[in-house]
């Protein structure tokens, strides 16, 4: 109810005013928004820490925008719901660039600007950063879908195996990473299964093997849950965990450790590019190039929300963060782990299909 | 004949609002329902296959998630109840009138800290090294620490933690519009102080326990951070299963589908209290 203050207060005058502003206000922030001087990124959690950005934005006089997205679906609605150009930078999973690049979100980048011959030979992958001899998209960054646990609660002869995964002395003590794909290849892994032939075929042997593990599971989570399981002393092994869930932790905290078994490991990679629709493509190329620098390669690999392997073998890292990374051990890494294999879309239903009874179970 | 004055007109920002914010999404997520993901694409081609997928698809699965919400739901709903009530009724009849706010204020404190927050830090209490099993162990009453997080235990306990202190308002604002002289009359005409509350305060209280009680269902029936966080995924909630389909299939026709059915438990659940919540009483 309006008293007898608020009445006076409120004439029809200032009302007015207050509306005129109030519209003028709406008709202009969505002009700031779009000033030149504005870079708008759509980036995984790690592109968003001011160790990152804030070099590139001091240096160019710029104010970076970010929007952070998990999982591709969810950058795709995103891009559904916002008007051409609004977006600049795209960070993206390296196998799903050739989709991106299919359904004309990326740009072609000057190929002959970037630093390929810094970037690890494993990871340029023409196949999924070139279409038709176009650049798209350049690697920076990459990891591993694992084993991550507490070396001092388990012994490294069972991590050793990737059998560590459904180890019953083990009951309890373990956590499972809530990612259907990289998780599932890991079992596969475990079962003999190559993650690029797993087929419909395959998953009644994964689902079996899945629910097994189910009841041994203390958590299924996200990468935060993971990792507080890990701190919290609620699992002691992570299921598809990697450098990714305890590298930046490993200083404070020396008994959470990650490794490859032998069986190997997913090899995850994610890539850089800027958006078709962008109006401020140079600007963005600019940002690209500076992420594959040796400076952003550092601060993209030690970022706050996850550290992985830098795409550049000239990242500036000290010798500690490299011991962390395990920079010397990346050949044997490499040699003994798979490409992320992202299946076919129908594969990919079905495998929802079985992640989501198992969650259920 | 009634003319379109201004009072006639009063109506409309309130109706405007309810159809921008509430109608047009509902249609929205409804003809997405009955939509399809072709080739990447949805398309709107009326089918009833979502809803098909609801009871048949993973096992059952999704049906056994909705009844997991359910479960979880009733569960917090009655604990948050029998938490609040007595809190609320101390509040109203005990504690001294120039204390009261104070009191208030002390009580939704917790509202203040972030929802995330909140939820990891019961996560952090209840954990292996947390203080619940820090002091059990170090008072020798367990041998071992036991893991209390990432269960249908943390998930309750974190939505009664919230949903209590929502309901103490409701009850509250309800008991103090209570006249004082019903209880009286009734002790005039013999009652003790448990038949006052009986026959008198309950009853005239339940639009209040009603209104927080439907309140309590309606947000943890859709929650999805606290399950999340403090359920550990041992067992899948039906908001869990929405967000599955969307995190990298962006499947929205399914996803609404499910957010339809909810829909459908958040109405039969008012139709069921509609006949108490009267919200001028609260």
């Amino acid at each position: 109810m309006i008293n007898a203050y608020t009445r006076n207060f409120i004439t029809r005058r200032r009302a007015l005013q207050l509306g005129t502003a109030g519209l003028a206000t709406l008709t202009i922030a969505p002009k700031w928004s779009m000033a030149a001087d504005e870079l708008n990124c759509l980036v995984w959690c790690d592109h968003t820490h001011a160790a990152l950005l804030d070099p590139f934005a001091e240096k160019h006089g710029v104010k970076i925008n970010v929007k952070e997205y998990e999982g591709t679906g969810t950058a795709y609605s995103l891009l559904e719901q916002s008007q051409p150009g609004d977006w600049d930078v795209f960070v993206i999973d390296s196998v799903d660039v050739p989709g991106a690049v299919e359904k004309g979100v990326l740009a072609e980048l000057p190929d002959a600007e970037m630093p390929w011959d810094d970037i690890f030979p494993e990871l340029r992958q023409p196949q999924l950063h070139y279409k038709d001899g176009k650049l798209y998209a350049m690697p920076e960054k990459f990891g591993y879908n694992a084993i991550a646990y507490n070396n001092s609660k388990v012994a490294a002869e069972d991590v050793a195996s990737a059998a560590v995964m459904w180890n019953p002395k083990y009951a309890g003590r373990i956590a499972i990473y809530n990612y259907y794909i990289p998780t599932m290849e890991m079992v596969g892994l475990g079962l003999g299964i190559r993650p690029d032939t797993i087929t419909a075929a395959s998953l009644p042997a994964i689902r079996e093997k899945l629910l097994e593990m189910k009841k041994l599971a203390s958590v299924v989570g996200d990468v935060v849950a993971t990792q507080n399981a890990l701190l919290t002393g609620a699992a002691d092994i992570l299921v598809a965990g990697g450098e990714y869930t305890v590298a930046g932790m490993m200083v404070d905290r020396p008994e959470l450790d990650w490794t490859l078994p032998a069986e190997g490991g997913i090899r995850w990679g994610q890539a850089i590019g800027v958006f078709a629709d962008s109006a401020k493509k140079d600007l963005a190329t600019e940002f690209v190039k500076y992420i594959v620098s040796p400076e952003g390669q550092g601060a993209l690999a030690t970022a706050d929300c996850y550290w992985a392997m830098p795409a550049s073998s000239k990242a500036n890292l000290d010798e500690s963060q490299k011991k962390q990374l395990r920079w010397e051990q990346q050949p044997g890494f490499i040699a003994n782990s798979h490409p992320y294999f992202i299946p076919d879309a129908d594969l990919d239903a079905a495998m929802l299909d079985v992640w989501t009874e198992v969650l259920g179970a | 004949m009634r003319g379109w004055g201004l009072k006639s007109w009063g109506h409309v920002p309130a109706l405007a609002w309810t159809g921008a914010f509430f109608v047009l999404p509902l249609v929205a997520m409804l003809l997405m329902s009955v939509s399809e993901r072709i080739g990447g694409k949805i398309t709107l081609t009326w089918t009833l296959g979502n809803y098909q997928a609801f009871l048949t698809k993973a096992e059952g699965t999704f049906v056994g998630a909705l009844v997991n919400s359910v479960e979880v739901t009733v569960l917090t709903t009655i604990l948050s109840v029998l938490v609040a009530y007595p809190l609320a009724y101390i509040l109203a009849y005990r504690v001294p009138v120039r204390w009261q706010r104070l009191v208030l204020v002390l009580t939704i404190l917790p509202f203040w800290t972030s929802y995330v927050i909140r939820s990891y830090s019961w996560l952090l209490v209840l954990s292996e090294n947390g203080v619940i099993n820090q002091f059990l162990v170090g008072a020798g009453l367990l041998a071992e620490p036991v893991g209390m997080g990432n269960s249908r235990f943390a998930t309750v306990l974190g939505f009664v933690h919230f949903f209590a202190m929502l309901l103490t308002l409701t009850i509250y604002a309800n008991l103090v519009q209570i006249k004082d002289s019903y209880r009286k009359a009734a002790a005039d005409l013999g009652a003790n102080a448990f038949q006052a509350f009986w026959h008198v305060t309950l009853p005239l209280s339940l639009p209040g326990v009603a209104v927080g009680a439907f309140l309590t269902f309606v947000l943890a029936i859709g929650d999805y951070i606290t399950p999340q966080i403090l359920g550990g995924s041992k067992e899948l909630l039906l908001p869990q299963a929405v967000m599955l389909q969307l995190g990298r299939q962006a499947d929205f026709p399914l996803a609404s589908a499910l957010s339809m059915v909810l829909m459908l438990v958040v109405t039969v659940a008012f139709l069921l209290s509609a006949r108490h919540l009267k919200m001028g009483r609260v």
